[in-house]
């Protein structure tokens, strides 16, 4: 019971802390995508895909007392930041939730921006689409965003790394 | 030209929510012919919330009808002769409203959660497949149909189509808070749409309210707030959704042991295996879920009888609030240990239930590029977002609320004629 929210915490305990509700979710997107076993449903939004039911989960965990929210104003807007309270790395102990390469892709994740996030998960949200296609949708529905060819290539080779990371672990 | 062919006389639906539906074009009323169109009226659009409220019967082809009305009045009465507004982009919007919902299967949200199905690939499917509705959508033009399925997806390049049908303020949302207020009778839950629809204007990338009409948004997000915690939270539905998922976690569990069925699950075969192909979910409705529930109360599996009979004869689970608090996961491990002791499986009739786990949201203005918020055009043209503006939604959209309920079977725990001191103890946690 409660094991989807544990996932969420134990993603939160991989890394620590992660700025931004935007990249919480891309971060939670990529990690579905490449097959760690989250089970928010996703659609894709103004910003790439996104999840109420995650923004619910994260809302719930904050009000149980298990991650702390700070509010940060940037800008006229304001910017969450997350990590995990005390009693919140005390439920996670009832839990035992066996994603070992979790962590490590997940850190990595962490240390890149929410621009290059969105456009690593819109690429990944189509990526049933030919390469050429998948450009073309990056162009179109993130125009605004200028991505460049050059970050489209470094993004899918971004995602060929973390799949290897996962496939090289699985095989360890 | 079919695209802009018009019906020789108007077709009317008579509608409790928009008093009529209007049809003119050829194209939508071919569309609301076609078999898939038509299974919309065998899934409600409201699951199980008939348990709670009885009038909630209306199903999701009412519903459709309603967006599609909905749109049709925005851009035929609204948006026409507008800057911004592509008049070109019509008929696009008008199907895709009318064919927004057409993948929910029965009860679709338990559906989705056990078997990890989407029904919006399934919407994709049904319009780019080998389907009736295609055929229509390919009499437009080739690529119509691959449209359709973008702006539902809201991967349309045209962003302020994919807003009409999908945004904080959108058709879809406009149509079930008013419908579903109408058919479970409740009072909550309306606002003045009318006036809604025409302080909309099109932007580039999305509709934007005008400030005049701030109070009529905060009555929409008023409703919106109320049917959440009212209606689509209810705790007795959620009862009842969380029977109907562990009847579907049941079946496919004794499907996957080999366990022979008195009636087998034929149609749930694939879902079971998790190799699900078009036409199949195409067969599923909720007449056909609800004669496997009828069917399955007299099966020899003494849990998935049980579950079915309560759910056909509305013996719902009971439930006490939950707050999983460190303290109150050890309660619930000792509850796991004495159901166990008392004979009742906990996997089944022990259920923690959150107010995450329902499809359902409330309008939060969120943090930059998190989510597309609803924005005022103020009178020199600035875009705000209405939080800012509106004292009222920026209370009720800056309170974090959520719930947590632990439901069993009140019944099992009544009967002492067996583990009476077992029962003793967990009805006495659980009264706290």
């Amino acid at each position: 019971m409660l094991i989807e929210h544990a996932k969420i915490m134990k993603a939160l305990a991989a890394v620590g802390e992660i700025v931004g509700r935007k990249k919480l979710q891309k971060m939670i997107y990529i990690a579905k995508k490449i097959d760690f076993p989250f089970y928010e449903k996703f659609d894709f939004h103004f910003y790439g895909p996104y999840s109420e039911e995650l923004t619910l989960r994260i809302e719930e965990l904050c009000n149980l007392g298990f991650l702390h929210e700070v509010k940060e104003k940037k800008g006229g807007y304001y910017q969450y930041r997350y990590m995990l309270t005390e009693s919140g790395e005390e439920f996670l102990s009832h839990y035992e939730l066996d994603m070992p390469h979790l962590e490590d892709c997940l850190r990595d994740m962490n240390e890149q921006s929410a621009r290059f996030l969105e456009l690593v998960s819109t690429i990944l949200y189509f990526e049933d689409l030919s390469k050429e296609e998948i450009k073309e949708k990056v162009f179109t529905l993130k125009s605004k965003q200028r991505y460049t060819e050059e970050e489209i290539e470094q993004a899918h080779s971004y995602i060929e790394q973390l799949r290897s990371k996962v496939k090289k672990e699985v095989r360890t | 030209m079919y695209p802009n062919e018009k019906l020789s006389e108007e077709k009317v639906f008579k509608d409790p929510v928009h008093r009529y539906v209007h049809v003119r074009d050829k194209v939508i009323w071919d569309l609301i012919g076609t078999k898939e169109f038509q299974r919309l009226r065998r899934i409600k659009q409201l699951g199980t919330t008939y348990l709670t409220f009885h009038g909630a019967e209306h199903s999701r082809f009412n519903h459709s009808l309603g967006v599609y009305e909905i749109v049709r009045r925005i851009v035929d009465d609204v948006f026409d002769g507008r800057d911004d507004w592509d008049r070109n982009e019509r008929l696009l919007c008008l199907c895709s409203a009318l064919l927004h919902d057409l993948g929910h299967g029965p009860f679709s949200h338990s559906f989705e959660k056990v078997f990890h199905l989407d029904h919006e690939h399934f919407t994709r499917a049904i319009i780019l497949g080998d389907t009736e509705v295609n055929a229509v959508l390919r009499r437009v033009s080739d690529d119509f149909p691959k449209k359709v399925a973008e702006v539902i997806a809201k991967t349309y390049p045209n962003k302020l189509v994919v807003s009409l049908i999908s945004s904080q303020i959108d058709a879809d949302r406009m149509d079930y808070l008013l419908r579903d207020a109408y058919y479970t009778g409740v009072s909550y839950g309306h606002f003045d749409m009318e006036r809604i629809l025409r302080v909309m204007r099109p932007r580039e990338d999305q509709v934007v309210i005008k400030r005049s009409g701030m109070h009529a948004v905060e009555d929409y997000i008023m409703s919106r707030y109320q049917m959440y915690w009212q209606v689509y939270f209810h705790p007795v539905t959620r009862s009842a959704e969380v029977i109907l998922t562990k009847i579907l976690h049941r079946a496919k569990h004794l499907y996957l042991a080999g366990y022979t069925f008195q009636t087998p699950p034929v149609h749930f075969h694939s879902l079971f295996v998790g190799n699900i192909q078009l036409q199949d979910y195409l067969k599923l409705d909720e007449a056909v879920v609800l004669y496997y529930f009828q069917q399955w109360q007299d099966e020899k599996d003494e849990i998935l009888s049980d579950l079915c009979r309560r759910f056909i004869n509305r013996n719902l689970f009971k439930y006490v609030e939950f707050h999983p608090t460190n303290e109150q996961m050890k309660k619930l491990m000792e509850l796991t240990t004495l159901f166990k002791k008392a004979g009742i499986d906990p996997e089944y009739y022990l259920v923690v239930d959150s107010s995450s786990d329902l499809p359902y949201d409330f309008y939060r203005p969120g943090e930059e590029e998190e989510r597309l918020p609803i924005y005022l055009l103020m009178p020199n043209g600035e875009l705000r977002e209405l939080s800012r503006e509106s004292t009222i939604v920026d209370a009720i959209s800056g309170k974090r609320r959520t719930d947590h309920k632990l439901y069993f079977p009140q019944d099992f725990l009544d009967d002492v004629s067996t583990k009476r001191n077992i029962k003793k103890k967990i009805k006495e946690i659980l009264e706290g």
